[in-house]
């Protein structure tokens, strides 16, 4: 994915509204009185909306009778992920194996960091 | 154990994640800087890595290799900036994949009833250099904003 079109994703997802448009668009395609229906947001507040959503790519319109309808569109959703993937992955699986060693570090070497109680008394 | 948080906001050349662990901050950052402990964890298990140089003062530079068992081999280089302590970690990052674009990542160690929280700063050339190193698989990020964006693609998969 060219990077001018992940910007394009993640600024259009950058918006809690946006998002929630995204999520009631996979229950299928909908209208934008439908659209609105759940927010405290004009209509010409959720068409500028669904313009930042098209315009990223992440829905398609199409008209019906007099209703113009927004379709969610997964691939560039997908595309972001997978780009998102790889450091997220990396740092996580190796802060889990940092865990796991950290862990047997002090199980051989007990935690020097708690000087022991002066006053001989056990809290525990 | 907490979640490890990403930021890579869009339109600003940096990737910060903060991550806690459940140990003193001085293991911690023994973890972070004696390469026999290192090659324990960094990176993904299909990788054996291999630490070339790791000369741990101002000035000093450091390769570490990432070799999976097709035989692919991914090296990684860079000087350390300061005199590395506990308190933090400033060097330079590349690579060799990718040669001349180099990122500055500072890692700071911070203790508070015996667990530490690590934070990494990494500054990128540019935007541009930063999504490169994101799709290289290597760095890159998500902002904490965008931290719905899983619960909807698991939300699509369940509608599909």
């Amino acid at each position: 994915m060219p990077v001018d079109q992940l910007d394009a994703v993640f600024g259009a997802l950058a918006d809690p509204t946006r998002r929630a448009i995204l999520s009631r668009l996979t229950q299928g395609e909908a209208s934008v009185l439908e659209l609105a229906a759940p927010f405290s947001v004009s209509q010409p507040a959720i068409s500028r909306h669904l313009r930042v959503l098209e315009h990223a790519g992440l829905i398609s319109r199409t008209r019906r009778a007099t209703a113009r309808l927004s379709h969610l569109r997964a691939e560039p959703l997908r595309e972001a992920t997978v780009w998102l993937a790889g450091y997220r992955e990396f740092w996580q699986e190796s802060y889990e194996r940092l865990d796991e060693l950290l862990a047997a570090l002090q199980e051989h070497e007990p935690d020097r960091s708690q000087p022991e109680d002066p006053t001989g008394r056990s809290t525990s | 154990m907490t979640e490890m948080q990403i930021t890579a906001a869009p339109g600003v050349p940096q990737v910060l994640t903060t991550r806690e662990l459940d140990a003193p901050r001085e293991l911690v950052y023994r973890a972070f800087t004696e390469p026999d402990l290192l090659v324990q964890w960094l990176g993904p298990r299909k990788y054996k890595m291999t630490v070339e140089r790791f000369d741990l003062r101002d000035g000093g530079t450091w390769r570490y290799v990432h070799a999976d068992d097709a035989g692919n081999a991914f090296g990684f280089h860079g000087v350390f900036h300061g005199t590395p302590s506990p308190d933090g970690i400033v060097q330079t990052f590349e690579f060799e994949g990718a040669p001349g674009h180099v990122s500055m990542d500072t890692v700071t160690f911070e203790e508070r009833d015996g667990k530490t929280t690590v934070r990494t700063n990494s500054v990128f050339q540019s935007v541009e250099a930063r999504d490169a190193m994101v799709d290289a698989g290597m760095a890159g990020g998500m902002s904490e904003g965008y931290e719905r964006l899983d619960e909807l693609l698991a939300k699509m998969a369940a509608n599909s």
